[in-house]
């Protein structure tokens, strides 16, 4: 499909409404990381009885504003044994896939700006999904460098963790993508969110598993509570952030919150619809916007919600749950998934795929359980002997 | 669903009361008793009641009093005894508000307010003389530049010294035991002390599971 505004050609207007939509994706995220922030503050002391900021602004608004003013004037350290240029580069190779996955992700319907129809979306890529996959993948080196090059022994410990958690669980996020992937039959986000409309979201399509795994290693991939052992406060001081100051921590700091709204935004496109909804007869391309925003808000709070609830998770219990759980269960769905479609395809017998995939399933996870629990046998045996 | 009931607890507690409160608006009322910034009372007549004994200085732990007492002008005395206290400073960087020095005083000249917000710039603005001491004509403590003094803080003084007898018997409870003072005459005891003895510690709302 494509977006129709190269349709007729690219000239200067085509370009200057792209760099408009830039812009805009631009103060969105800046504003969004700004409520992010507040938002995550004002929850959580709800969720814990307090009152949360309340100085700055009205009911604290403009706290993340201040924090920031405050954060740019702050003196920028830089360790004896650090690695200067790599120390520097870090928090850009963290912030900038934060800023760049959300030029694929749809926000709203089809629009005209100046006799020009174009999709609300910045670029719609024919393998949107992969490059999502992509800036996933390449912020987790921002993280990793920062531990690093920081030439100091907690921020070490901290990338190392990273760069285990992100391998470990960046498999099952992708499998879990992937059945969307399927059931839309295109890489394209455009083609994916389309494929969902009229309530045929991929939520309840696939069955619900898909969407967990996704929204559970979503949260690992963003260090985000309660899989935040990268910057695990009690045991890593800071983790990778340990020795970054002033501006610098700024953008650390702003890359998280802004993965937050953009895997948000990823979870909503993937599995939710994205910008599809009921049709109302006035402003019909306003309300898209709004029902995009709707669920992206949903997901924010969900993530609060997370952190508030979940304690953190140790560091073998995170490597349980993604390779020995999340891993296998998201390979069996997509198996599972693509045996329907390709029954569907041949006109097979709906129950007996169902029925075979169910039997399989079981098998496996009979087998499954049995190495786990020989692995723990031979582990068991290795400590008792001498 | 043992593993969804955590997300429970925290969606309800969204909607509960508030345990904290937004403090520099709204303060929350002290305890009678609280051991604040001591204040040197005076008789209704206007005469300090302090008579430069020292034992406050003397049995203070944290060695943040000092007096110097003096022999009273015949003419204009400043006290009713034979001496007055013609030197007192505490230390507030050194005071630990143990309220040793009022249950020493001997007539009630030393008590404590409620105040413990004070925060000075300055090490000598730590010391409090006794010009800054000793309460005004009005009978009132002094309210200094840096402390946060409201409205009705300051009839709130002295209430240690208000509760049973010095030796603490609930058999004395109602009786009155002590001077008056400068601007409030002899203050009534402090009420229901054998209630609140007995009563288990007051708490907020309970809360629901």
């Amino acid at each position: 499909m494509g977006d129709p505004l190269y349709a007729d050609g690219i000239n200067l207007a085509v370009i200057l409404i792209v760099l408009a939509k830039v812009l805009v994706i631009f103060a969105f995220l800046m504003v969004s990381v700004l409520f992010m922030v507040w938002f995550e503050r004002k929850v959580i002391s709800d969720m814990q009885s307090r009152i949360g900021p309340d100085r700055a602004g009205p009911w604290g608004l403009l706290q993340t504003l201040a924090d920031g003013i405050k954060l740019f004037f702050k003196e920028d350290l830089l360790p004896d044994r650090a690695d200067r240029r790599v120390f520097h580069l870090a928090p850009y190779l963290s912030i900038v896939p934060a800023f760049l996955a959300f030029a694929v992700i749809p926000v709203g319907g089809t629009i005209s700006v100046f006799g020009h129809k174009t999709i609300m979306q910045l670029a719609d890529p024919p393998v949107g999904v992969l490059f999502l996959l992509a800036m996933s993948s390449i912020a987790v080196y921002g993280v990793m460098l920062a531990g690093w090059a920081s030439g100091s022994k907690y921020p070490l410990l901290g990338a190392v963790r990273a760069s285990a958690q992100m391998v470990s669980y960046e498999a099952a996020m992708s499998l879990a993508v992937a059945t969307a992937v399927l059931s839309a039959g295109s890489l394209s986000t455009q083609d994916i969110v389309n494929t969902q409309s009229g309530w045929r979201w991929n939520l309840w399509v696939l069955g619900v598993v898909p969407f967990v795994i996704y929204l559970i290693a979503a949260t690992a991939e963003t260090n985000r509570p309660p899989f935040d052992l990268v910057e695990a406060e009690q045991e890593l001081v800071g983790g990778f952030h340990t020795e970054y100051s002033s501006i610098s921590f700024a953008l650390f700091f702003l890359a998280e919150f802004m993965n937050t709204v953009t895997v948000s935004a990823v979870v909503v496109t993937l599995f939710l619809g994205g910008p599809n909804g009921p049709h109302i007869g006035f402003l019909p391309s306003l309300w898209p916007v709004v029902y995009f925003l709707a669920k992206l808000l949903v997901f924010l709070f969900v993530y609060v919600w997370f952190r508030a609830t979940l304690p953190r998770f140790r560091y073998d219990q995170l490597m349980d749950l993604g390779w020995k759980r999340l891993i296998p269960l998201a390979l069996y769905w997509l198996l599972l998934i693509a045996a329907l479609r390709v029954g569907r395809d041949q006109g097979w017998n709906v129950y007996v795929v169902l029925a075979a995939g169910v039997a399989v399933g079981a098998a496996a996870w009979l087998a499954l359980g049995a190495a786990l629990r020989q692995g723990e046998i031979a582990e068991a045996a290795e400590a008792v002997a001498p | 669903m043992g593993y969804l009931d955590g997300f429970k607890v925290t969606f309800k507690q969204m909607f509960d009361d508030r345990v904290t409160n937004k403090y520099p608006d709204d303060k929350r009322p002290k305890p009678d008793r609280f051991h604040g910034r001591h204040v040197l009372n005076r008789y209704e007549d206007g005469m300090e009641k302090c008579i430069g004994c020292e034992l406050c200085a003397g049995v203070c732990q944290a060695r943040c009093i000092y007096v110097r007492g003096a022999d009273n002008p015949p003419d204009e005395p400043v006290s009713p005894g034979e001496r007055y206290g013609f030197v007192y400073e505490i230390n507030y960087l050194r005071c630990i508000h143990c309220d040793l020095c009022v249950e020493a005083c001997p007539t009630e000249a030393i008590t404590e307010s409620k105040l413990f917000e004070f925060s000075f710039t300055d090490r000598q603005d730590a010391i409090y003389t006794k010009a800054e001491l000793v309460v005004g004509d009005d009978g009132d403590p002094q309210k200094l530049p840096w402390e946060d003094w409201r409205p009705g803080d300051a009839e709130r003084t002295s209430a240690w010294v208000r509760a049973t007898a010095p030796n603490g018997s609930a058999a004395y409870e109602g009786r009155v035991g002590w001077s008056g003072e400068l601007g409030y005459g002899v203050r009534a005891p402090e009420k229901d002390q054998a209630a609140a003895d007995t009563a288990p510690p007051a708490t907020k709302k309970k809360r629901a599971g």
